[in-house]
């Protein structure tokens, strides 16, 4: 109870703090676009929605600092994130929901599917320390500092270009429309292919060697070598005394590596011009549309928390005395 | 990194660095040679030769660069590799290669300030906050824990967006600002677990003031995880200044390879330009490699069963036991010389899949 307790406060406290800096980020640059894109597109806004971008910005200074950052909350409890000035003034929540689906079933696919596989091979490599599959670490070195945008060109020419297997950017075939039919589905997963393969392959790597540094040491442990005097099943002890140890300070490092990993998504989808916040923060960037980064912002920081809470809870699952930490 | 779980080997050095202060002094080479001791094996060496061969280029670059990095050649547009550009040309006839040579400045100089600021950063919290006890160091901890938490790219990409002209120290900065918080975590675990060993408890009892235990009895025991966590940073930073640069965030009078992948994709050069496309990105993948192998050698200086590990297996094969089996592990040296044992084990092998 104590353990939910003490996660919780943090979650909350981490959002409070992301929430604040979004808050501050606008106040800290000057204001001007803002200001100058308001008064040059004034009649296309209601007051309602220049009350909220000023608030949202920063721009009424006549209030205290207290009394704009309660406004703020107010804003953001409403669900009000302001407009796009990119999109046609549509609201920034709306303009943000058209994109995140994409994003999290591309990006927490094929996170998860790197992890897997990564923590496998790593323990498996771990296992046969000193064999030839030591010959996978140099390898795995090499992918995991590859930059996901170069691994994502360099798919897009072998696959797409050279063999055409697959589609080399967007989500589905041009003019179809987002339907629950087995057509559009085999579309998506052919235009998804290759982007998964990109974030699959550039941070397998670091699963893989974090797996076998953690494997290594967890065999040199006690229990390790009394599993293995009891004669237990070689596999028994690799599975259930070995990796299930080792996978714990991995999971941590997932949790925490999740923030990284979304910054290589994010340019992973520029370049497959795929239609998820990824692409649109950095198309918001390009047309200065700076409600809509804010609001990506936001999202992104919260979608990770999210993913946060999910790998603390596996934690929790796997690992039963942060469950039982009640001294 | 499994450096935060692990204290480091201390040599007992330190101890006796403590309890004896006076009498030995001297041997300044020696501990010297010991600060460096992470470095001393093959995979930090082979890292610290690329990184070397990376410096030479960029100190040099005017000598080594065959043409100026924006120097026009409109008679020779999009060419392949040959003798004159070695590694073909831009669509306005720049030299490739020589852009690359020039770029590394641009990666080197934002990596070491960046990674010399969140180093910096990573050291005064992380050991602060490993030192201290109770709700300061809770929320020290607790601030560390925010700034892992929240994406780093997008937050970059957004303050750099604000500037017109975002200069190289800003662009360092922001990036210092969102990559410091792994090495604090790393070396409040480490400060955490030194605190109370015998040393430190010895010089507080001597009396010996706060700036004194830390500087003197601690960091030299922190030396290898700011090492490591310095050079994370670098491979961090290059990282993120090549990403920006890339989706044109950065302006593109900061030459970096990242720039040159800008470029080549603007001008189409996908895919069929490889010259264009494919150095830089191997660039950038060799060096990050390079600070990679550096980190290995370091983690296995610090945490010495990942460096005996596939020794001590490869001399087990040797003898003829399979580690992954078994009773063998356990008998190690004694065991080995009965024969029986030795055949047991071989004759229960092909039975487990």
């Amino acid at each position: 109870m104590r353990f939910i307790l003490r996660r919780a406060a943090f979650y909350l406290f981490t959002a409070w703090a992301a929430i604040t800096i979004n808050f501050f980020l606008p106040r800290f640059m000057k204001g001007d676009p803002i200001t100058a894109y308001l008064q040059k597109h004034q009649s296309d806004f209601n007051p309602e929605a220049i009350e909220s971008l000023k608030t949202l910005f920063g721009l009424d200074e006549d209030k205290s600092l207290l009394q704009q950052y309660i406004d703020y909350w107010g804003l953001l409890l409403d669900g009000d994130l302001g407009r796009s000035f990119s999109k046609g003034l549509a609201p920034v929540t709306e303009v943000i929901a058209t994109g995140l689906p994409w994003t999290l079933g591309l990006v927490g696919i094929s996170t998860i599917l790197s992890f897997l596989i990564g923590t496998v091979v790593g323990s498996v490599i771990g296992w046969r320390r000193g064999s030839r599959a030591d010959l996978v670490v140099p390898f795995a070195t090499f992918f995991s500092t590859v930059p996901y945008f170069w691994m994502a060109l360099i798919v897009i020419a072998i696959f797409s270009t050279q063999l055409g297997w697959f589609p080399a950017s967007h989500a589905y075939d041009k003019g179809s429309v987002p339907e629950l039919s087995w057509d559009f589905i085999g579309q998506v997963i052919a235009h998804g292919t290759l982007p998964a393969l990109t974030i699959v392959f550039a941070s397998l790597g670091g699963w893989i060697l974090g797996m076998r540094n953690m494997m290594i040491t967890v065999l040199d442990e006690d229990y390790v070598t009394v599993a293995e005097a009891k004669g237990l099943h070689p596999r028994r002890v690799l599975r259930r005394y070995a990796a299930r140890n080792a996978v714990l300070p991995q999971l941590s490092s997932f949790a925490l590596a999740l923030g990284f990993i979304v910054g290589g998504t994010l340019v992973t989808e520029l370049v497959f011009s795929y239609p998820g916040v990824g692409k649109m923060l950095l198309d918001a960037t390009n047309a200065k549309d700076w409600p809509l980064m804010q609001g990506l912002f936001l999202v992104i920081t919260m979608a990770v928390l999210v993913a946060n809470i999910l790998a603390d809870i596996v934690h929790a699952i796997l690992d039963p005395r942060t469950r039982m930490m009640e001294s | 990194m499994t450096v935060s779980n692990f204290p480091p080997t201390d040599d007992g050095e330190p101890v006796s660095d403590a309890i004896r202060t006076e009498p030995r002094r001297p041997r300044r080479m020696a501990r010297v040679g010991q600060t460096f001791a992470m470095f001393r094996n093959g995979k930090s060496i082979a890292g610290l030769i690329i990184l070397a061969v990376f410096v030479i280029a960029a100190v040099f670059a005017d000598v080594i660069a065959p043409y100026g990095a924006l120097e026009k050649d409109f008679t020779a547009l999009k060419q392949p590799p040959s003798a004159q550009h070695w590694l073909g040309t831009t669509h306005l006839g720049e030299d490739v290669f020589s852009q690359i040579i020039y770029g590394t400045r641009g990666v080197l100089v934002v990596g070491l300030v960046a990674g010399v600021l969140a180093t910096f950063v990573a050291v005064v919290v992380g050991v602060a906050a490993g030192y201290v006890r109770g709700w300061r160091s809770e929320s020290l901890s607790a601030l560390t824990n925010v700034f892992l938490v929240i994406p780093g790219l997008p937050l970059i990409i957004i303050v750099a967006s604000q500037y017109d002209n975002p200069s190289i120290v800003l662009i360092s900065a922001v990036i210092a600002i969102t990559g410091w918080a792994w090495g604090a975590r790393v070396l409040r675990a480490q400060t955490m677990s030194l605190r109370n060993r015998d040393f430190v408890l010895a010089a507080r009892a001597n009396g010996e003031k706060l700036y004194r235990i830390i500087a003197v009895e601690m960091l030299p025991n922190l030396t290898a995880i700011i090492a490591s966590s310095f050079v994370g940073t670098v491979t961090a930073a290059v990282l993120g200044l090549t990403t920006l640069a890339f989706i044109g965030v950065i302006p593109i009078t900061n030459l970096n390879w990242g720039t040159i992948l800008f470029w080549a994709q603007q001008n189409g050069a996908f895919p069929d330009f490889w010259w264009w496309y494919i150095p830089a990105g191997l660039c950038i993948a060799i060096f990050g490699m390079a600070l990679s192998l550096i980190n290995f050698g370091i983690d296995e200086y610090v945490n010495p069963r990942l460096r005996s590990a596939g020794e001590r297996a490869r001399a087990m094969r040797k003898k003829g036991m399979s580690l992954t089996s078994g009773v063998t592990a356990v008998r190690s040296e004694p065991a080995a010389k009965s024969p029986s044992s030795v055949e047991i084990e071989e004759d229960r092998e092909p039975a487990r899949p």
